[in-house]
């Protein structure tokens, strides 16, 4: 047989790598690298039409703390100006009442299995959040951010107590035991206008 | 043999460009993984604002958009400079906000309803005004999860 009768000749490849190209500069502009992260909420529901009264549920006063923001980006909490970096602390020491402070929010018994049975929570109390029109929005997710943190600090550090773990590295069932001895209770209430005309 | 020799002395080698195809593949497929269609063009400027405590919204089929903020430049002419939602491919007011929602979740599955979360994309530079009539529309609209999309950073300067 003779050498190279049979033999058919290669495709040229040496384009390839252009066509490569052209589709990955095509997915790069036509795509978004897009983290899609957020400080996840849960909006009350709307008021019921006919009930139009103001029968709010009666919350006591030790167990509100009053977070207010107004149109200067001013923080207010429980009555005081503070930065926003004060915050949690603040937030910290509302929700978790260490010694039972007659004007922290008051605890209940509740039956929580995986933490070993009953155990005193400070299960009533709320962190409300009020803003103006005027406020800032970035300000705004400052403060959302400030009290999430005071919250995920407080189970960090009762999932380290329990368990000898950080939150994260749970098992779902322990994270819900401790999410029900840390319910994240922060009411965005209706707006009000502070400070004035707009 | 001794042709190579004669001209090694002069020229370098061409490189060996045969696996070059398969690089640029690998790279390709990397962009198609992580990256996600773009599905609506921005007409508003959108700077996230920073947050240290976010979380990674779950399902995306189940997730709709709504975008605030500032007209682009060259739309700036035409909307103003106010603050503007943007709905789909348009600017829309707060009273379609309702409607929207309720098509949206026409959409989903019967399952997939109770879940349908609402991200929103608000520039950092917002008032909250226009913010609040929109949590009030969500409220109306029974869309309570929601999700303040934020960029996340170690610490917030």
């Amino acid at each position: 047989m003779a050498k190279g009768k049979r033999e058919v000749p290669e495709i040229n490849s040496s384009s390839t790598a252009d066509i490569a190209f052209l589709l990955l500069i095509f997915f790069l502009i036509t795509t978004s690298m897009d983290t899609d992260k957020g400080l996840a909420r849960r909006l009350p529901p709307p008021p019921e039409k006919d009930a139009k009264i103001d029968n709010e549920i009666e919350v006591k006063q030790r167990n509100v703390l009053q977070v207010l923001l107004n149109k200067n980006d001013q923080l207010m909490c429980d009555g005081e100006m503070i930065q926003v970096n004060e915050l949690r602390k603040k937030a910290k020491e509302f929700i978790e009442n260490k010694n039972d402070d007659p004007d922290m929010p008051e605890k209940v018994a509740k039956d929580i299995p995986v933490l070993g049975g009953t155990v005193m929570v400070t299960g009533n109390h709320v962190i409300s959040l009020q803003n103006d029109r005027g406020t800032s929005y970035s300000e705004y997710i400052k403060v959302q951010n400030e009290l999430v943190a005071a919250y995920n600090e407080l189970r960090n550090e009762l999932a380290n107590r329990q368990f000898g773990k950080d939150y994260a590295e749970l098992t779902e069932e322990q994270q819900e035991g401790i999410r029900d001895y840390y319910p994240q209770r922060i009411s965005e209430a209706e707006p009000k206008n502070y400070g004035g005309k707009k | 043999m001794g042709k190579f020799n004669k001209t090694g002395k002069k020229g370098i080698p061409a490189l060996n460009t045969s696996s070059l195809p398969d690089l640029i593949f690998t790279l390709l497929f990397f962009f198609m993984i992580v990256t996600t269609m773009r599905e609506v063009t921005l007409k508003v400027e959108f700077r996230a604002p920073q947050a240290t405590e976010v979380e990674k919204l779950e399902k995306k089929n189940l997730v709709t958009f709504i975008y605030v903020g500032k007209p682009t430049m060259d739309l700036r002419k035409k909307m103003g400079s106010e603050s503007r939602i943007q709905l789909n491919d348009a600017f829309a007011d707060v009273s379609e906000i309702q409607d929207y929602i309720t098509q949206e979740r026409a959409s989903l599955s019967e399952a997939d309803q109770p879940h349908m979360t609402v991200s929103l994309k608000i520039d950092k530079e917002t008032q909250m005004g226009i913010v609040t009539d929109i949590k009030q529309a969500l409220r109306q609209a029974y869309a309570l999860k929601i999700s303040y999309s934020a960029a996340q950073v170690d610490k917030i300067e």
